[in-house]
């Protein structure tokens, strides 16, 4: 009883520690949304081609605005 | 509301915003909150039009974000006017993107001159006047017919 009840809790946790471990990963992730008029959106992930284009501009903007 | 006030407002509002600027589609900057508007503007138009040839279908861009480790860049745009900002890393998108359109929202369009008022006309020149009643036409009295006797 004690043994299932141990392992129950080890599987909980396990589930819960990745989780968090995914949440962490796609939040630090670099990205590109893109909002259109008719309601579509375009995500680009790091290492797509669109991305690649845009994410170089934005690291500009930021490091620039933060030099001044 | 002007742009310059509008970014002050916004600035004050939201403490995730670190620098904003708002420019029209010709890239004149009508306020900014860092002293280099105008390079700001320059690359924010050209983050946009770089988006802007990413877009699958016929639908224009309104807004996007651009999320880095050290930041992430938002532009919005509504009908001409555009405004670009900073955050740090990790900002609750949808909060800046309303904060961004309520701001842009409030910005009055630049308006163009008002064309030159007439002068109002000289006491002599009644000129405009008489013609005036010389053209309306007077509604001519009607003859009476003379009597058949």
């Amino acid at each position: 009883m004690r043994r299932s009840a141990a392992l129950l809790v080890g599987a909980l946790g396990g589930m819960l520690a990745g989780a968090a471990f995914i949440r962490r990963q796609t939040a630090h992730r670099e990205r590109a949304d893109l909002y259109f008029e008719d309601g579509s959106m375009l995500s680009l992930t790091d290492g797509s081609p669109g991305a690649d284009r845009l994410l170089p501009l934005a690291r500009r903007i930021i490091g620039e605005a933060r030099s001044r | 509301m002007d742009a310059q006030h509008a970014l002050a407002d916004l600035t004050e509002i939201s403490s995730q915003i670190r620098a904003a600027v708002v420019f029209d589609d010709k890239g004149k900057v009508a306020g900014s909150t860092l002293p280099d508007g105008e390079a700001f503007a320059r690359a924010a138009a050209d983050l946009l039009a770089a988006a802007e040839e990413l877009k699958p279908g016929q639908s224009p861009l309104t807004q996007l974000e651009v999320a880095t480790a050290d930041g992430s860049v938002f532009v919005v745009r509504q009908d001409e006017a555009t405004m670009a900002a900073i955050t740090g890393p990790n900002p609750t998108v949808g909060l800046v993107f309303y904060d961004l359109k309520s701001a842009l929202r409030s910005v009055k369009p630049a308006k163009p001159k008002p064309p030159p008022r007439k002068r109002p006309a000289a006491p002599g020149s009644k000129k405009t006047s008489a013609a005036k009643k010389a053209t309306a036409k007077k509604p001519t009295p009607r003859r009476k017919k003379p009597d058949a006797s």
